[in-house]
């Protein structure tokens, strides 16, 4: 045997060993990024399930003209003064005929959440043969009944609300008076002070409006400086700059673009603040560098036999670009926009210099409303007081997290299925 | 080339303040409110109840007071905020601002209080502090423990240490962060009303007022005091997990986490409304609200919106605001307070 050979083999179990550990260093970094992901996830979903369900209270409401103060509930005028408080207070009276102390029916109204009288005056307005007689209804309970009804045994110990108020949640909740529903609201009504009335459709409008901003002034302008400089600019020191600039632009703290929007957009430009086009011109400063800089990757991929061959036929350089180099590069180009969309969706450091940190109840109709977005929802809802923000937080992250999976999985799908090898 | 370049870059500015200018012209019929991120839970009660009346609910915009005044201040017309919400009084220099450009008449309305809270785990023992214990566990510099009139750089480790009746534990404070509008209020009232307590801190006030406020405004910085970020939420879920931990946070967050956390009696006062509205808990500060009448009138729904926010059914000792943690003012000045805002009387800025 060789001197080589029997250095070869003295070092092979060494070698082996050695890729063993390196294999392992890699599944281990796989397992920390996957433990990272399951531990938010359990988190976030196991803070948040709760969020999509809220419960009701079942109660006799008597439409009493006095107490309503409404004679004709034909007339939109009377219908929006009602005291619906009055009638929810007497109806939950009528239930517990023992509290009469004024203190006491103050906690015994708090029970139920400011939405019920909302509730019954659009009931009201559908029913007007209502007035004067007795319905029962199931309503909105308020939000600490919620949070006590969702508790166990011990966290309705630590609930804010005082021992009659439980007790009285209690005798409901044996009698079959109260009902877990799932929270339609969450997801058709806007910002509220309350929990149980909050909900996110006025915030996933407002990023609707804002992404679309965004997509219609980003793309065809990342797109064609993309072409222009792969295709027809000359190699010279001041391209060059340019690539310099996009590629450190792409780098810049998102919070830098917030206040160039504040300066040129609103200080200059007077687009009045909070609205989604100032979200759709200020994130679109922000993803322009990666559409660039992906579209000139894409660019790049098309073999140059293509071009010579079109060449060659006797086409112009824009009808090379346009007929053959852009359609091959287009799914490329796609991805690319997709993955800088779901950045903008998720970015929130810009848009709080721009006033889109806002409370917003009515659901903006356009992108001159005035609106918030998703992450910015979900900022301040983490910041109120009420406990149950916890959850609404929580589940307002899942549904931002939904957004975020399904246009990554649409980048990832047209990638496989546009994209073509050479 | 370059020559091109230059004509499309004109092109796409041109193009962009075209598209842009329309936007300009469109008159608001939403009310714009800016403003401290105290008052901000209150306001925005009172405009989603006043927005469920029929109105365009109001758009309320969290920028601090500091911020919303800034806005504010920048002038009369339809692109600057028509109303901003103040964790403290506005001051002469921002008044000045205000005239400077234009605004001449600004209505002040004092809404109500917030006591400033130093709590704890609602399973640890409860603590009775005085404004000298918060001095002396929390500034930078205090007293020196020996006696004789020199300040050390704070050596107490336990609040044992710093009042024999108080529990041997370590001193760990969770509060807001220097960018927050209620640690200047606690630095202001709590801390600096501990330091005064020491006649010969206070008479350095006559003597050198910047030296004054270094000494008697300044937190310690050796992790004692831990910023706990603007978040007072995380600040009570921390507590919860940590029995030994203090935090600091608005009256609110503890009206709300009752059952979690308790609130520690200050100078022998523990945090409720009614003590906190006659002034008697010390740590406590106005909140106020500022108008900008020269859009009264212009933006529908001003006037309304004002007269939701001073109805009794809302600021009332018995209104939805008290149910959200807002300290309501005693009823001869919650009445005084509600014809000024009413009638829209306008500052003087002698009152400041």
């Amino acid at each position: 045997m060789s001197k080589t050979t029997e250095q070869v083999r003295k070092s092979l179990a060494r070698r082996y060993r050695a890729e063993r550990r390196f294999r392992a260093y890699g599944i281990i970094s796989i397992a920390i990024g996957l433990a990272a992901l399951a531990i938010l996830f359990t988190d976030i979903i196991g803070k948040g399930h709760s969020a999509f369900f809220e419960h009701y209270i079942k109660l006799d409401i008597t439409f009493n003209e006095q107490t309503l103060d409404i004679e004709d509930a034909r007339d939109p005028e009377q219908l929006n003064y009602g005291n619906y408080d009055g009638i929810v207070r007497e109806a939950l009276k009528t239930r517990f005929p023992e509290v009469t102390e004024r203190l006491q029916v103050r906690e015994l109204s708090a029970l139920m959440s400011i939405g019920a009288g909302y509730e019954l005056r659009d009931l009201l307005r559908e029913n007007p043969e209502w007035l004067g007689t007795t319905q029962t209804l199931w309503l909105l309970a308020d939000d600490d009944v919620d949070l006590f009804l969702k508790a166990g045994e011990k966290g309705r110990e630590d609930s804010r609300m005082s021992a009659e108020q439980k007790a009285w949640i209690t005798e409901l909740e044996a009698a079959g008076d109260t009902e877990r529903r799932f929270n339609a609201s969450f997801f058709s009504s806007g910002d509220s002070r309350e929990p149980e009335l909050a909900g996110i459709w006025s915030a996933v409008v407002g990023s609707f409006f804002t992404m679309l901003v965004t997509l219609c002034l980003s793309f065809p302008i990342g797109v064609a400086a993309a072409i222009y400089l792969e295709e027809f600019a000359p190699r010279n020191r001041f391209t060059d700059f340019i690539e310099v600039n996009i590629n450190n632009l792409a780098a810049v703290p998102s919070i830098i673009f917030g206040l160039l929007g504040l300066a040129i957009f609103i200080n200059l430009f007077g687009v009045p603040r909070s609205v989604p086009v100032l979200g759709g011109l200020v994130l679109t400063l922000m993803t322009l560098p990666t559409i660039i800089i992906t579209s000139r990757a894409s660019i790049k991929t098309v073999p140059p036999s293509i071009r010579e061959a079109a060449m060659g036929l006797g086409a112009s350089r824009m009808q090379v670009v346009l007929h053959h180099v852009l359609p091959l590069a287009l799914p490329g180009m796609l991805t690319g926009a997709i993955i800088g969309m779901a950045q903008a969706l998720g970015e929130t450091a810009p848009l709080l210099l721009i006033g889109m940190v806002a409370f917003i109840v009515d659901i903006p109709t356009g992108p001159l409303d005035a609106s918030t977005v998703l992450p910015v929802q979900i900022y301040l809802w983490a910041d109120s007081p009420e406990q149950s923000f916890v959850a609404m937080t929580s589940a307002a992250i899942m549904v931002l997290l939904a957004f975020l999976i399904a246009m990554n999985t649409l980048a990832v799908v047209l990638r496989k299925r546009l994209e073509r090898r050479w | 080339m370059n020559v091109k370049m230059k004509a499309s870059i004109v092109g796409a500015a041109a193009a962009l303040a075209f598209a842009t200018a329309p936007a300009t012209a469109i008159a608001r019929d939403t009310i714009s409110i800016v403003g401290s991120s105290t008052v901000y839970p209150f306001a925005t009660t009172v405009a989603e109840r006043f927005g469920r009346g029929g109105n365009p609910t109001p758009k309320i915009e969290s920028t601090g007071s500091g911020g919303g005044l800034k806005l504010f201040c920048q002038g009369v017309g339809t692109d600057t905020p028509d109303i901003t919400n103040a964790s403290r009084r506005m001051k002469k220099s921002e008044f000045e601002q205000c005239q400077s450009n234009g605004i001449k008449d600004i209505t002040e309305v004092v809404v109500g209080y917030d006591g400033i809270v130093v709590a704890n785990s609602a399973k640890a023992q409860h603590i009775d502090l005085t404004l000298r214990d918060i001095f002396l566990a929390l500034a930078k510099e205090v007293p020196d423990p020996k006696g004789g009139e020199k300040l050390v750089p704070n050596p107490y480790k336990t609040w044992k240490e710093v009042n024999p009746s108080l529990p041997d534990t370590k001193i760990e404070v969770l509060g807001p962060p220097p960018t927050s509008g209620t640690r200047d209020a606690f630095n202001e009232l709590a801390i600096e009303g501990g330091c005064k307590t020491f006649d010969w801190l206070a008479a350095i006030k006559k003597q050198d007022k910047s030296k004054y406020k270094a000494i008697c405004r300044s937190i310690r910085e050796d992790g004692a005091y831990v910023e706990a970020g603007e978040n007072d939420n995380l600040i009570v879920q921390k507590l919860v997990s940590n029995p030994s931990a203090l935090g600091v946070f608005g009256y609110s967050f503890l009206d709300q986490n009752r059952g979690k956390v308790q609130g520690a009696k200050i100078n022998g006062v523990a945090p409720a409304m009614e003590v906190i509205a006659s002034g008697e808990y010390p740590v406590s500060r106005s909140l106020y609200f500022y108008v900008k009448k020269a859009h009264v009138g212009v933006v529908p729904g001003i006037e309304g919106y004002i007269k939701e926010f001073t109805s009794e059914r809302a600021w009332g000792p018995e209104g939805y605001l008290v149910d959200k943690g807002m300290i309501p003012l005693p009823d001869d000045k919650r009445a005084e307070m509600a014809k000024q805002a009413q009638g829209l009387v306008t500052m003087t800025g002698n009152e400041l």
